[in-house]
């Protein structure tokens, strides 16, 4: 499972790359693929503010939706139109092409509260493996 | 015994000896004594002959026999034999969702062409496999335009059904919705007060066309002023009257419903009907409900599947677009067969032969004194009269002489207690008609 | 298979429609009109008959194969049910008839068999009364909140939160947040059923309700559920009882007699009426005491003089949740079917349908991990996560059995449970049919060993392959014309 080294994560598996001041977001290898192939990228607005953990945005695969949870506080100042057009440019490139949006950080020490590569390395062999959701009524 | 459960004693024997159990008492040891029913006191079983007779009787005690002259949105339309053959195959009718595409091509590739049809009629861009009733149908496109609007003001045309409009207020009894109704004058929506209600807060405009009193109209012009302000405009239709009516897409309305009962499905005293939903396609992620699309197979073949299944609630939980879950699948395809069995012409010509009709009637109406046909502007297959006297009197009177003459608009509309609501379909004959017109003078006399 | 769009021939026309017989033709002025001819297809009446039973021969059904989906309750529909309902005076009948004055003298026989529906789902579940018009499960659910709803204001109670098992159906989450509540989510215990620790910890005063499967999608019958409902109650809630798996208690246990205050039941589960393709289902809600004040209208009524009528006047109501009286074509099935039964034969529905879902897990559980290796009610829960680790997964499994003509149980539902594969076969199978599928189901557990990769082709013998269903979804192609254009 690919993790890059100088990316901060939740554990929610989205990662944050900090520089200044600005932090570019997206999801986990582990998120997606444990999502599989996403049919649909919910963009947020430009300007919205979003508090640290608070939800972001929403993708969509066949089987699951998912939210986004920020992984900091900030006002977004940019998002990826390129994921909405072609969302499965987050599965083929989910740490740099695909990432989602771009938010102006208000509070650089809630940087602590995230996980670093190592750290998240760790987090993820705690996990089990999830399966596709799928249900009948 | 139980025609239905073939386990004989054997069976049962074997059945438990593998579960280890001695009886099957003992599978329900987590159901503790006190949980045992206080009572189950009902009849003993019948053999099927019993049942079938009994229920012979019990359906000879309905209204076998009226003319029917009553609509309200509901209507005495002719069910082609070929729709109840083909929805009757239990391929069909016993299968269930088809959660499993490679088993299930049959229920997709119907609910497809379904979608098809509909989008046909209305004009939209998609559609989808259906919902409960034109009614709920409604109400689910109000919520549709709540959420794409973020805003929580509906204004709503009294020309709206009044049970659909009921049904609304109850549903949305514990939201915080601000609601605006509006009059309707002479027949038609009241374009100065709807106009005047229309803000930014407002997020869905809900009109009707034809609306209950039957009246044909164009909202072209509400529909450029609510886009103006953002809003959202849905309609409920008649599907019959798109044969020839101008199309909701043509009006510019982004989410269109209406009740699907008059494209072949029986009037079954109340249900099951038809909710059908169609919308642009930019708003097809806010659409409820499932929704058939077309993909291809591992070896490059076109098939169908349930898509979009991430707006749902299976999967989405509280967060879906809608709690829906079962549809009217069935009502669906036998409507599909319908509008196939139609087609292009006949769906026209089914839709003059109930405008002739109704106009035939009226007519035939307007030459009893008394009785005020008048209109500002035209209708379809469902008109109003106002009568000398109270209309649910006038009603009564006429079912012994064998007509359902129509709706009393009184029942919804205080102040209109003197005015009846009449549909003519093609099935009502000039004789009938003729009849009606002659039983409605005596009673009036 | 071409749509039938494809196989239209300008000019061809499948229904004959009468000559008009009124020397009228009207026109309309043009500005009603529309532009051109809605581009319904052009075809015989052969053509539609021969492409909708193709279309029909492409569908796996409870008439052609075994379809243990669970918690689905895919039984036998029996046909004398069909024929009740196309029987005229019941299907022809218009739903307005009762509202006209005097109207109610011809629909005795209609309104008789929602009034003997009502009490007869009464006496089944130990509710006070009834109400037959909620469509469909999660109709009957939204309109059983509305009652909790209407109850709680009614007390001024300030209530915020309902409370659900996450082993729960999506629809009670849905059902409720539409109705304008917030969810709680309570998680199951290692056995399977709700953890009352972890529902007292969520417990306090804002809590409106509970709402709860019994059995619940475990197949577990949770037997302390009178101490729950002394819980929810003692802070005023409601207990709500879905009766999605109705089927498996009949003549053993009756909500009402243990604590639960509302319910609804799926007459397309329990009661024999079809399923229909994804519906149309029917689902009636039940009360007691405490609630029935607030049922909505209109409620039938027997007068004095023994007419059965409709009556509006309960002023403290929800109101109208359907157009009209509910889905009486199928609620006139499920009666045909509660009278044909009777006392005994819904009893023995119950215990059939118990003692078929015990059979299975017994032969299978050798095979398959049982996710709660316990006595089961009228389902069975397995994880199919040993044959994962093999590299099958529950869904090639599903498949497999597709082209050994079974209908797949359900899949990856409930979600507490990882590749999860939920069987309920109903009592309307036979012990030698499920032999079939246990068999079916130990040579996919045998192929998972000697051939896994053998599953990630499968199926092999329908009409079409695995469907590529990212594409359906980026795409979105769901109107034919859309494509042609």
């Amino acid at each position: 499972m690919e993790i890059v080294e100088h990316y901060l994560y939740t554990k929610e598996h989205e990662w944050i790359s900090i520089e200044d001041g600005v932090g570019v977001i997206g999801i986990s290898e582990y998120a997606q693929s444990t999502l599989g192939d996403i049919t649909f990228v919910e963009l947020p607005n430009v300007d919205v503010e979003v508090e640290q953990f608070e939800q972001l945005t929403a993708l969509e695969s066949v089987k699951a939706a998912s939210d986004i949870f920020s992984p900091m506080s900030g006002r977004v100042v940019e998002i990826n139109d390129k994921v909405s057009e072609d969302p499965g440019l987050i599965n083929r490139s989910c740490y740099d092409k695909g990432w989602i949006a771009k938010i102006e950080i208000s509070n650089m020490d809630e940087a602590s509260n995230l996980m670093t590569a190592s750290e998240y390395e760790s987090y993820l062999e705690s996990l089990d493996r999830g399966g596709d959701t799928e249900s009948e009524e | 015994m139980n025609p239905y459960i073939p386990n004989t004693d054997n069976d049962v024997r074997t059945m438990l000896e593998t579960i280890g159990v001695k009886s099957i008492d003992a599978l329900f040891v987590d159901i503790k004594p006190e949980h045992a029913p206080k009572s189950f006191d009902l009849p003993s079983g019948k053999s099927e002959f019993e049942v079938m007779e009994r229920l012979r009787l019990m359906a000879s005690r309905n209204a076998g026999t009226l003319v029917p002259f009553i609509g309200g949105g509901y209507y005495d339309h002719y069910v082609p034999a070929a729709c109840g053959a083909l929805i009757s195959r239990g391929e069909f009718y016993t299968a269930y969702t088809p959660y499993q595409p490679e088993c299930a091509q049959g229920t997709l590739q119907a609910l497809f062409e379904y979608q098809s049809g509909i989008c046909a009629l209305t004009g939209m861009d998609v559609s989808n496999a259906s919902l409960y009733d034109g009614g709920t149908a409604l109400y689910e496109a109000m919520m549709m335009g709540i959420r794409i609007t973020g805003r929580k003001k509906v204004v709503m045309d009294g020309g709206v059904s009044p049970i659909y409009r009921k049904l609304i207020r109850s549903y949305t009894h514990n939201l915080h919705f601000e609601f605006v109704e509006t009059p309707v004058v002479h027949g038609q929506s009241d374009r100065k007060a709807m106009t005047a209600f229309l803000d930014k807060d407002t997020a869905v405009v809900m009109l009707q066309n034809p609306n209950f009193f039957g009246t044909i109209d164009d909202f072209s012009d509400i529909v450029a002023k609510a886009h103006e302000l953002g809003i959202i405009v849905a309609a409920s239709v008649y599907p019959v009257s798109l044969g020839l009516l101008k199309t909701p897409a043509e009006m510019g309305i982004d989410i269109v419903t209406g009740e699907g009962q008059s494209l072949g499905l029986p009037l079954n005293f109340g249900g099951p009907y038809l909710g059908f939903m169609a919308t642009r396609r930019k708003f097809i992620r806010q659409m409820p409900g499932r929704i058939v699309g077309e993909t291809v197979d591992a070896q490059g073949r076109r098939c169908f599947v349930n898509t979009l299944q991430a707006r749902e609630q299976h999967i989405r939980r509280e967060k879906a677009t809608s709690n829906i879950c079962t549809n009217v699948a069935l009502c669906a395809m036998q409507a599909s067969v319908f509008m196939s069995l139609m087609g292009r012409r006949g769906f026209r010509e089914l839709a003059q032969l109930n405008l002739d009709k109704a106009e035939f009637a009226r007519q035939e109406l307007a030459k009893i004194p008394g009785v005020e046909v008048k209109r500002s502007s035209p209708t379809f297959n469902e008109f109003t009269v106002r009568l000398p006297k109270n209309a649910a009197d006038v009603v009564e009177a006429m079912i012994p002489r064998g007509f359902a003459a129509g709706f009393p608009l009184g029942r919804y509309y205080p102040g209109m207690e003197n005015y009846l609501l009449v549909a003519v379909t093609e099935k009502r004959t000039k004789d009938e008609i003729v009849a009606f017109a002659k039983a409605l003078a005596e009673v009036l006399r | 298979m071409k749509l039938i769009f494809e196989k239209s021939v300008s000019g061809r026309q499948g229904f004959k429609l009468p000559e008009s017989d009124v020397a009228v033709q009207t026109k309309i002025a043009d500005k009603y009109l529309r532009q051109a001819d809605a581009t319904l297809p052009e075809v015989s009446e052969l053509d539609v008959v021969r492409h909708f039973t193709q279309l029909s021969q492409m569908n796996f059904s409870v008439d052609a194969n075994l379809y243990p989906l669970g918690s689905c309750t895919m039984k036998y529909n029996p046909k004398y049910t069909e024929k009740v309902a196309a029987m005229p005076g019941f299907c022809d009948l218009h739903p307005l008839l009762p509202q006209l004055k005097g109207g109610e003298r011809y629909v005795q026989g209609a309104l008789e068999v929602l009034y003997d529906s009502e009490r007869w789902l009464s006496e089944i579940t130990g509710m006070k009364a009834f109400t037959m018009q909620p469509l469909a499960g999660a109709h009957g659910e939204l309109t059983g909140i509305m009652l909790m709803a209407a109850y709680h204001k009614a007390k001024g109670n300030k209530k915020k939160y309902i409370i659900i098992p996450d082993s729960a159906h999506g629809t009670n989450p849905a059902s409720a947040a539409v109705a304008g509540y917030q969810i709680i989510s309570v998680a199951s215990d290692k056995k399977g059923g709700m953890d009352i620790e972890k529902l007292k910890a969520v417990l306090t005063d804002e809590v409106a309700g509970l709402m709860m499967t019994c059995p619940d999608t475990h197949g577990v019958f949770n037997s302390q559920v009178s101490e729950i409902a002394k819980l929810i109650h003692s802070v005023d809630g409601i207990m709500y009882y879905d009766g999605a798996n109705l089927n498996a208690t009949m003549g053993r246990c009756r909500p009402g007699d243990i604590g639960f205050d509302v319910v609804h039941v799926n007459l397309h589960k329990t009661f024999g009426t079809p399923h229909g393709g994804g519906g149309p289902g029917s689902g009636p809600v039940g009360v007691g005491e405490k609630l029935e004040r607030f049922l909505p209208i209109s409620r039938i009524v027997k007068r004095n003089d023994g007419m059965l009528v409709l009556d509006y006047n309960y002023p403290d109501s929800i109101g109208y949740i359907a157009s009209f009286y509910g889905n009486f074509g199928i609620i006139l099935r499920a009666y045909a079917y509660m009278i044909l039964l009777g006392s005994d034969g819904l009893k023995a529905t119950s215990d059939h349908a118990v003692l078929n879902a015990n059979y299975v897990a017994a032969r299978l559980k050798k095979y398959y991990q049982l996710a709660f290796d316990r006595i089961c009610m009228h389902e069975c829960l397995f994880s199919a996560l040993k044959q994962t680790e093999r590299g099958v997964h529950a869904i090639d499994i599903a498949k497999y059995l597709i082209d050994q003509r079974i209908h797949p149980p359900t899949v990856y539902f409930p979600l507490t449970v990882k590749e999860a594969i939920m069987i309920e076969p109903t009592e309307t199978e036979s012990k030698e049919t499920m032999d079939v599928f246990i068999e079916a189901m130990v040579e996919a557990d045998a192929l998972s060993r000697s051939n896994p990769e053998l599953f990630h082709d499968l199926p092999k013998t329908m009409p079409i392959s695995r469907p590529d269903e990212t594409r359906a979804a980026r795409e979105m192609n769901v109107n034919f014309f859309a494509l042609k254009a």
